[in-house]
């Protein structure tokens, strides 16, 4: 087992040899993580806090640069600037733990941020909402603030607002970890349908091994390095996996 | 959802915030308002006591007011006889004071003034101005002085018989007193002297001739044309310069309490912005939208410093003191300054702002989840 994970297919996306540190490099969070994920696979990043998940999730999404390595998105490099700001408004969509959406917006306005972002036509963007809060089954909720949602709608709204311009590809981070068990569940399903659904690659930092082993990869971070234990993760129990 | 509807948001959900950088601007623009238009109406006011009568002031070279400036009478009838000048009025200005008026504007005219000649007789007439000895009073004057026709006006040291009351359109008039010439000379001890003359030529085009002759028969004194003295008089353009400084200043207290709010706005939403930023805004977007804000607090300040404005000039209107010294009008381009300077003040409050918002650091500002 090594940390070069070598392509299913033609990778959508592909980091080589990434390297990331924090605290003037006191803090070695990344050491070479290597990666290559296909249209359309749905990846687990499993590990304890402070392994290096998000900050890989960070990483691919441009949101981070790396001390060394880099990042390729189709084949090009992730870029920056313009370039990055045109990735995450049309290919690259993000869930995070906390909802993150924005207070005194409607469920709607929210969703539509991205819409806004990239300046997709009205028409469009709101047969794509309704689209997507009936998959979601929050329609009715649709011009309710945020305030008054529960948790689950919530993060329902959040993976509506990282759909709305049809990513190639979900970076999710923790999307289950604040909420209840049902919840958890349902939302991690949900997320699983709509991206197998639209063909959509996934990649999911958690914690929750039960929902990592029901991607198609399950990858282990440990001390800044992937471990692919796909096949060996389905054949451990819950306990076992645990103890990862 | 438009972006203007994601700006109206942010400006709503602090609306303390919002509402206290509103008033800044608001105070900007009604100081500005109300100084600049007080103090341009004052200047316009006086200048329109000279621009109503005549084409060409002449008045004494390098004075720094005119209450200073000494025309000898024989010069001015020397004007008077030169060809194409149909006429040149002397007019003297002083400035004398009553029990609880420390300022009354006093012209030293003749009975062919036109100012006397236009003004609305409200008691007595302009025949007898000249042989009375006596003063005519703006019907202000009349009425702060409390005194009616042939009454004693108690003016300096002296008491004037009111041989008239005049109602005129100029506050500075209504509110001021007319005296023969000879006796404003005697009066303010400039016998022999006016402070201007007021110059009416037969045919625009001498304007410039008789300019030069000024300029080569008098070299004491200076002939300017009455719309080009608005603005070569330095005591005009030392009050506009001021009117417009006091308000600059105001203006930038203004444009702080709105660099304060959107700093404020900025700090908050750390971590709002960049979630924007992970869901496509670029930069750019990021920048509109906190320009678009501060745009937004300096439009409501406009309109509710132009509102406070007008309101304070309308209670200033009131005040007995200021009766016939304020021009109240406000002028259109007095008005597009004032707004054109209250949205650049929104702008430049928002550019640190903005330019802080634009470099946050999307990881960073999310890995304190």
């Amino acid at each position: 087992m090594n940390n070069i994970i070598p392509p299913l297919s033609s990778p959508i996306v592909e980091f080589r040899n990434l390297w990331k540190s924090f605290d003037k490099e006191r803090i070695q969070v990344l050491r070479g993580a290597s990666l290559r994920v296909s249209q359309g696979e749905s990846v687990a990043l499993v590990g304890a806090s402070g392994s290096g998940k998000s900050s890989l999730l960070h990483l691919i999404a441009g949101l981070d640069e790396p001390d060394q390595g880099a990042v390729y998105v189709n084949g090009e490099p992730l870029g920056s600037g313009r370039r990055l700001t045109q990735r995450l408004r049309h290919q690259i969509g993000f869930v995070f733990q906390l909802h993150n959406l924005i207070p005194n917006l409607t469920l709607r306005e929210n969703c539509m941020i991205p819409s806004v972002a990239a300046g997709v036509k009205k028409k469009t963007a709101d047969a794509r909402l309704l689209y997507l809060a009936n998959a979601t089954g929050i329609t009715d909720r649709l011009d309710h603030r945020i305030q008054d949602l529960s948790g689950g709608e919530r993060q329902r709204t959040a993976l509506c607002r990282a759909l709305m311009n049809s990513p190639q590809i979900i970076l999710a981070d923790e999307p289950t970890g604040s909420l209840d068990d049902l919840n958890r569940v349902r939302v991690f399903e949900l997320l699983l349908e709509l991206v197998r659904k639209e063909g959509i690659t996934l990649i999911m930092a958690t914690h929750d091994l039960e929902l990592g082993r029901r991607c198609d990869r399950f990858l282990r971070v440990q001390r800044g390095v992937l471990f692919d234990e796909t096949k060996e993760q389905q054949h451990l129990g819950q306990d076992d996996l645990r103890a990862i | 959802m438009t972006f203007l509807r994601l700006i109206l948001t942010n400006t709503r959900r602090h609306l303390i915030r919002t509402l206290i950088g509103v008033a800044g601007i608001a105070f900007g623009v009604a100081a500005m308002m109300t100084v600049v238009t007080l103090l341009q109406g004052a200047v316009n006011m006086f200048q329109r006591i000279l621009n109503d009568d005549s084409e060409i002031i002449v008045f004494e070279r390098h004075v720094s007011d005119l209450f200073f400036s000494n025309v000898k009478i024989e010069d001015i009838a020397t004007m008077r006889a030169w060809p194409g000048v149909t006429n040149a009025m002397p007019s003297l200005f002083g400035l004398v004071s009553s029990d609880d008026r420390p300022v009354i504007a006093c012209f030293g005219v003749t009975e062919e003034a036109p100012r006397l000649i236009s003004a609305e007789w409200l008691a007595g007439s302009l025949d007898k101005f000249e042989s009375s000895e006596g003063i005519v009073l703006g019907s202000r004057a009349a009425e702060f002085l409390k005194v009616d026709l042939g009454d004693a006006a108690p003016l300096g040291h002296e008491s004037f018989t009111v041989t008239g009351i005049v109602r005129t359109k100029n506050g500075f008039e209504d509110g001021g007193v007319f005296m023969p010439l000879a006796q404003a000379q005697e009066f303010f001890h400039k016998e022999g002297v006016a402070s201007i003359a007021s110059v009416t030529l037969d045919d625009d085009r001498q304007r410039q001739p008789f300019i030069a002759q000024i300029k080569e028969t008098f070299p004491d004194l200076t002939a300017l044309e009455t719309e080009e003295f608005g603005n070569a008089y330095s005591q005009f353009r030392i009050v506009k310069t001021t009117a417009w400084a006091v308000g600059g200043c105001a203006f930038l207290l203004g444009g702080l309490s709105v660099a304060n709010t959107m700093i404020m706005s900025v700090f908050g939403r750390i971590r709002e912005i960049a979630i924007l930023r992970v869901n496509g805004f670029s930069p750019a977007q990021i920048a509109g939208l906190i320009f678009g804000e501060s745009t937004l607090v300096a439009l409501a300040g406009v309109v509710v410093g132009i509102l406070v404005g007008i309101g304070s000039m309308l209670v200033l209107q009131q005040v007995p003191l200021l009766q016939g010294y304020v021009d109240t009008e406000i002028h259109g381009g007095v008005l597009g300054v004032v707004m054109a300077l209250a949205l650049l003040t929104g702008l430049a409050g928002a550019l640190y702002p903005a330019f802080y918002a634009t470099r946050i650091h999307p990881a960073e500002a999310l890995r304190f989840e």
